[in-house]
């Protein structure tokens, strides 16, 4: 079986500054795969280079066996079939709830409008907002909002999702709200990549452990051992600097 | 029981503190009015006796303030601003879909459209750089002597295309402002959809874009309203043509001071229009802050 998402000797340089040097990564079918790492390290640039947001220096990526990085892969066709959530939720603020989830399926999916908004209602009910489907993003909490940008992350039926420490924003009672929704898209079989800092959950939620360190995939494996027994000294470095706070 | 007739505190009594802010507070903001009310009238007043004091002042008041002048030219001023708002409205359905087309253009990334590019920044570099006067005589007067047959000669025409060539280009940099104003994030999240370029630009990029720069399109528009006057150049009767004819025939200057008259009145709508705009996205922005 191929994996959906295969990494393999991914390096990406801002000018003369490398920020990935090189990433191997196996992602497989319905599993969840957390990066942690302090700032800098490049899981954010990681996963904009899967969704083809950033053009990788070097390496291969593929979504289901595909070479998605070949430029003469048409770069929309691979990004419908990943959704992406970012920290910053970038719901768009002139359409609502309703309008931010049917975009994709209208024009993308080229469903009529009653359809794209029907499977709109349906995503915004499966997490949890059926009745905010007319309220406008500067009318929803954050963790409203992220779990909108969620619904709209799922709307074009991703094989891949990537969540880009959608957390980091909230407000510390409204984590939880959107920390269950994804072990509920994990239930459902979501193959999901997910750059986090909440080392609970990624002990919680993920089959496998990324550390990423100076753009390369330092330590990984099963959340008990790389957050339970690290090896490296810089890693357990990294962790107790962010559990001292948990 | 409050004494205050707010409905909003419902039956909670307002304590001592707050009775007497409100109290200060009121004092307050009817002194300023005072104040302002007052200067202005002495100012207004001690302008009116500097001016009807100065020598010149009969001579100015039967050349420039002529009852019997006024009502005699401004049947025909006004019918030469109806012939202002008729370019105006022409003019400004054409330069809205021109900038907006120039300013997204322009920001078409790739090397295919390098020359898009290019010859759109030169429109803009050269319409923007040359006085509109200059434009209109150029064109107003080089078009016809060409002697084409198709080409247009009217003064109508041809003054309306040099105003959309001259405000095409100042509109374009305002909606170019928009669009940049636009955080890259919302591109990133429409592309993350499978949205391409056109649709992002269309769906998501130009509607917030379009949103920010309202108000200084307005500002443009005012401007606009002026500048159509211009055309009088090139031989179109408008608002400042009627003008200048009566004043030819009588040495009177009083039909300007009526189409000045007249291009205020067209101007206020817009201008509160602006404010209105502008007001709402400043509220928008910053619900309930004071300052």
């Amino acid at each position: 079986m191929t994996a959906v998402l295969n990494v393999s000797g991914v390096r990406k340089d801002f000018g003369d500054v490398p920020v990935l040097r090189g990433i191997d990564l196996q992602v497989s079918e319905g599993t969840v795969v957390a990066l942690i790492g302090g700032s800098g390290s490049g899981k954010s640039t990681l996963l904009r280079c899967i969704n083809l947001l950033e053009v990788v220096t070097d390496g291969v990526i593929r979504l289901d066996g595909e070479d998605i990085t070949d430029p003469r892969v048409d770069a929309d066709q691979v990004r419908r079939r990943i959704g992406v959530v970012f920290q910053s939720y970038n719901l768009f603020p002139h359409m609502s709830a309703l309008r931010n989830v049917s975009l994709a399926p209208r024009v993308v999916g080229k469903l009529a409008k009653a359809d794209a908004e029907s499977r709109a209602r349906e995503l915004l009910a499966r997490v949890g907002l059926a009745d905010k489907a007319n309220a406008y993003p500067d009318r929803l909490s954050g963790g409203q909002q992220q779990r909108t940008a969620i619904a709209r992350a799922l709307a074009n039926d991703p094989r891949l999702l990537l969540l880009d420490e959608v957390t980091s924003a909230l407000d510390p009672e409204l984590v939880g709200e959107v920390l269950d929704l994804i072990k509920e898209l994990k239930a459902q079989g979501m193959t999901i990549v997910m750059a986090t800092h909440e080392m609970g959950f990624a002990r919680e939620i993920a089959d496998q452990v990324c550390f990423l360190d100076q753009g390369v995939v330092a330590e990984s494996g099963p959340p008990e051992q790389v957050l339970g027994n690290p090896s490296s000294p810089r890693l357990r470095q990294f962790l107790s600097r962010v559990l001292r706070h948990e | 029981m409050s004494t205050q007739p707010s409905a909003a505190e419902g039956t909670v009594a307002l304590s001592a503190v707050e009775l007497d802010r409100r109290r200060y507070r009121r004092q307050r903001a009817w002194r300023s009015t005072a104040i302002a009310a007052v200067s202005t009238l002495v100012f207004a007043g001690v302008l009116l006796v500097a001016v009807t004091h100065a020598p010149g002042w009969e001579q100015v008041k039967s050349t420039y303030f002529s009852g019997s002048q006024f009502s005699d030219s401004f049947p025909r001023v006004l019918h030469g601003l109806w012939t202002n708002l008729r370019i105006l409205a022409v003019a400004e359905a054409i330069i809205l879909p021109v900038g907006l087309t120039v300013a997204a253009l322009r920001t078409v990334k790739g090397a295919v459209f390098f020359p898009v590019r290019g010859i759109l920044t030169v429109y803009v570099d050269v319409f923007r750089g040359i006085p509109l006067i200059v434009l209109l005589y150029l064109i107003g007067f080089g078009i016809p002597a060409l002697g084409e047959s198709w080409l247009p000669s009217s003064g109508i025409t041809l003054g309306t295309v040099c105003l959309v060539l001259s405000y095409g280009a100042y509109h374009a940099e305002v909606f170019r402002a928009g669009i940049l104003s636009v955080h890259p994030s919302q591109r990133a999240a429409a592309r993350s959809l499978g949205l391409n370029h056109a649709q992002t630009m269309r769906l998501v990029v130009l509607p917030q874009a379009v949103r920010a720069v309202i108000p200084p399109l307005l500002n443009d528009f005012v401007s606009l309203q002026k500048d159509v006057g211009l055309v009088s150049i090139l031989g179109v009767i408008d608002a400042v043509r009627a003008a200048q004819i009566d004043n030819y025939s009588t040495y009177n200057y009083t039909p300007y001071v009526v189409a000045a008259l007249l291009f205020i009145v067209l101007a206020i709508p817009s201008a509160r229009f602006a404010d209105y705009m502008l007001a709402r996205q400043i509220r928008r922005q910053q619900a309930g802050a004071v300052v």
